[in-house]
């Protein structure tokens, strides 16, 4: 891929309840954001294995955006909780084996929030692009 | 890494078997096929919606089917104009026969809008409903590209193929049934509170009615006269207030808050913190075996307290003492101590006697009830005006908001409806109104949104003082007349006529004289284009609305959303603004944004009616995202049963050993329990770990499997 076409790929996975309704909003509001992020819908962020993350870094993600409810707002009272929990421990981990942690965000975005969310989504884009491809896509493949 | 990927996928695969051979014999999922098959001879047929411009004109739909047809597992692919039309969904339904479909995934809007529609036609084409996966390419694709074709293109391809992967993993799933407890629950007795209980006890459903103060009525029961119609407000409040306090079917509890809920749409356990009131109901005096005593409301008590505190319901302009009722036409009519000013000298135990109704020793009660649905009619709080310093509320005596008004123009009021200045109890003889003080404000001190009735009430405020104080002129300062509602319009072209006078302009400043007390409004009107500085009496400020002190910490409770501005956010602004995305709790009243008294009234019957179908019906569907143990994998840790909010999981002894079980009941399928997992042991349905894991792969490995 030649240098100046790179464009970053971005996994966000995202709580129905708050965040997945917040990107909904940004789009019924047509709030326009960058195209580079593939959303996956999961109940709750709670449901985030760790493991999820580093497969995707596997797989050659540049990075990747959790987002959820925010505190005390959750769905089922506290799975952003122990979500924000795993993501820091993750970060760690990552830092650990060499990887920005910077490729891994969480966020949290309430289903009232949608133009939030389209800054949100511009933030992760430019920080990843700004980081450049992850370096483990090589080493991965 | 690389290593890990390996161990990971074979894994995952695992995962799979076990899983279906889990689920045929747990008791609610009945798995079809066996689990060789489970993502094997995978069918998927894929439609592509148009939703006329919408997604094609930001997508390339034919690029985007063409792209869809090499995908692994597709079968067919098919785009159309509007798929959720009944041609759209006929296609669904001839194509799981025709092309012996095995799953369906639809691009087009959110599933938060169209998951329903689409899993009932594969339903009806002859498949569990559950092997549906829409691929959102609107509100999260065209909708937010609109002008970058190629990338909206790309994201499409993409999402679609991410939900191909997840459809090929899917499983039947079979939703539970579950009863619904044939009672209601509906929080905060003002006039939306009082309206909803109402219309749920005459439809036969056994109501709890739970007010935070001591008696019901709300904010209209402190209101003088309604517009447009000039209505007393108490003269119509009061016979619903008489008919929601004898209903059979309405268990009223004031003084009382929400301590906890517990449970979900049709059974939920919910906790009431009855608050030591200090005082028996005839009832409560006959429980304690004193016979004909209790309260009857006399008063004796009141007469001979010592202690003497500002009431609340006047706006602290009259005295109450600290045993008191708001005002005589109180339901109930039990008298309620404040125990924080209390002395507890005594008198009023003596002067109550025989009745024995006073107990100074009473402690907080918890009351656990069992409901149905449950209905928030929280109501609002008016904002805090003298943040906006500059117009010099708690500054200068002259200026009172709009609800002290209401109390002082009003005949049960503390001045007996004659209004007077409070710095020298004179009458005003010239009284400027302050619309949108607060509310459509943008400084960051106000509120950004309008308040919505304050501009009627303000034209109402000057024809009071019109009708009453002859010779008394009202200004009304405003940045626009609102009078949106039926006769409203009429109403402001009335008071226009009866000789109010309008500015148009936003108030810059309130300053006072001091020795007069009189108050000087600065203004630019913008109509002559000119400043202006009026010396009047008096100055009301239309203040603002928000919601009500304990909303937020009532709508966690019960685990609903709020807006950026508190207010409660409603599962659909448009069509569904009395639910909420908690199933079985729905919204009445201001709660949920300001509104009039009509529309008030509206939305609590509206409520009420939604909060009455699940009751109705008798029972509801949950959907059967629970969570699954993989007893092979499980190595009895117990780490998922702490952390598991709702109690569902437990440990128990299996063949010698301790294994994880899950109680379907009490899951609600956050998958707190999954994500934890160290041994990989547990299967959310629906949101499984192969299916899952999947969808990264196809996203980002092209969808080789």
């Amino acid at each position: 891929m030649a240098e100046q076409e790179w464009k970053p790929k971005i996994l966000g996975i995202i709580c129905n309840w708050c965040s997945y309704a917040g990107a909904d909003l940004a789009g019924s509001a047509r709030t326009q954001y960058p195209p580079d992020i593939r959303i996956i819908r999961v109940m709750c962020t709670g449901r985030i294995d760790p493991l999820f993350i580093m497969k995707a870094f596997v797989d050659g993600a540049d990075g990747v955006l959790v987002s959820g409810c925010h505190f005390g707002d959750c769905h089922y009272l506290e799975g952003n909780y122990k979500a924000a929990k795993r993501m820091f421990i993750l970060k760690s981990l990552l830092r650990n084996i060499g990887l920005e942690d910077k490729r891994l965000r969480m966020t949290f975005v309430s289903a009232s929030e949608g133009a939030k969310w389209a800054v949100v989504v511009k933030d992760v884009v430019d920080t990843i692009t700004n980081l450049g491809p992850s370096p483990l896509k090589e080493i991965g493949r | 890494m690389a290593e890990k990927k390996t161990r990971k996928e074979p894994a995952a695969r695992k995962d799979t078997k076990k899983a279906v051979t889990k689920a045929t014999h747990a008791p609610a999922p009945a798995a079809t096929s066996p689990d060789k098959d489970l993502g094997k001879g995978a069918r998927i047929g894929v439609y592509i919606c148009h939703c006329g411009t919408n997604i094609a004109g930001s997508v390339d739909i034919l690029a985007v089917q063409e792209y869809a047809k090499t995908l692994p597992n597709v079968a067919h692919v098919d785009n159309y104009q509007y798929m959720c039309s009944t041609p759209g969904q006929k296609k669904i339904e001839e194509d799981i026969k025709e092309h012996k479909l095995t799953g369906i995934v639809v691009a087009a809007c959110s599933p938060r809008l169209h998951e329903p529609t689409f899993r009932t036609a594969t339903k009806t084409g002859g498949l569990n409903p559950f092997r549906f996966e829409m691929a959102n390419i609107r509100e999260q694709g065209s909708w937010v590209h609109m002008h970058d074709r190629e990338g909206a293109t790309a994201k499409a391809k993409d999402a679609i193929r991410i939900a191909v992967a997840k459809a090929a993993l899917l499983q039947d799933l079979i939703p539970k049934s579950v009863p619904v407890t044939k009672a209601a629950l509906v929080v905060g007795a003002g006039v939306a509170g009082m309206q909803a209980a109402l219309d749920l006890a005459n439809a036969g459903i056994k109501t709890y009615l739970v007010e935070k103060s001591p008696t019901i009525g709300g904010r209209m029961s402190q209101l003088d006269k309604t517009f447009p119609t000039l209505d007393c407000s108490q003269c119509i409040l009061t016979p619903k207030m008489v008919d929601v306090g004898r209903n059979p079917n309405i268990e009223l509890m004031t003084y009382s808050e929400i301590e906890e809920v517990e449970g979900y749409i049709g059974n939920f356990d919910v906790t009431i913190r009855k608050k030591a009131r200090g005082v028996l109901t005839p009832a409560e005096a006959e429980a304690r075996g004193i016979v004909g005593g209790g309260c009857n409301g006399c008063g004796d008590c009141d007469t001979v307290c010592p202690v003497i505190k500002p009431n609340p319901f006047e706006m602290g302009m009259k005295p109450r003492k600290a045993i008191y009722i708001y005002h005589p036409q109180v339901v109930p009519l039990i008298y309620t101590v404040d125990f924080d000013s209390c002395v507890k000298c005594g008198l009023c135990v003596e002067a109550c006697g025989e009745k024995k109704a006073i107990d100074l020793e009473m402690k907080d009660e918890l009351i656990k009830v069992k409901v149905g649905t449950a209905i928030l009619a929280l109501g609002y709080d008016i904002f805090p005006i003298e943040k906006k310093e500059e117009w010099g509320y708690k500054k200068y005596e002259n200026v009172v908001t709009s609800l002290e008004f209401e109390r002082l123009i009003c005949a049960s009021g503390p001045t007996g409806g004659h209004l007077v200045r409070p710095s020298d109890g004179k009458t005003p003889k010239k009284v400027a109104f302050l619309l949108c003080a607060g509310s459509r404000d943008n400084t960051g001190v106000g509120k950004p949104y309008c308040s919505r009735f304050c501009c009627m009430y303000s034209l109402k405020h000057a024809h009071q003082i019109i009708e009453k104080i002859p010779g008394c002129q009202p200004y009304i300062f405003y940045m626009d007349i609102r009078s949106f509602g039926k006769m409203y319009e009429e109403f402001y072209y009335r008071i226009q006529d009866e000789g109010a006078k309008f500015i148009r302009g936003r108030v810059s400043n309130v300053l006072e004289d001091p020795v007069t007390k009189n108050l000087y409004v600065m203004a630019d009107d913008t109509l002559l284009d000119r400043p202006m500085k009026l010396e009047v009496d008096m100055v009301v400020l239309a203040a603002a609305v928000q919601p009500s002190a304990d909303t937020d910490r009532t709508r966690k409770l019960f685990g609903v959303s709020c807006s950026l501005d508190g207010w409660l956010l409603e599962a659909h602004p448009k069509l569904n603004p009395c639910g909420t995305t908690t199933a079985g709790v729905f919204l009445a009243g201001v709660c949920q944004g300001p509104k009039d008294i009509p529309d008030t009234v509206a939305s609590a019957e509206g409520a009420a009616s939604a909060a009455s179908i699940p009751i109705h019906m008798g029972e509801v569907e949950l959907e059967p995202y629970f969570a699954q143990c993989i007893e092979e994998k499980c190595a009895g840790c117990g780490m998922c049963v702490n952390l598991c909010p709702y109690q569902a999981l437990s440990l128990v002894e299996k063949e010698g050993r301790k294994v994880m079980q899950v109680t379907e009941a009490k899951c609600k399928g956050c998958g707190t329990c999954g994500g934890f997992c160290p041994g990989g042991a547990i299967w959310m349905q629906h949101f499984a770990t192969p299916q899952i894991v999947a969808q990264i792969d196809a996203f980002l490995l092209g969808g080789e499997q």
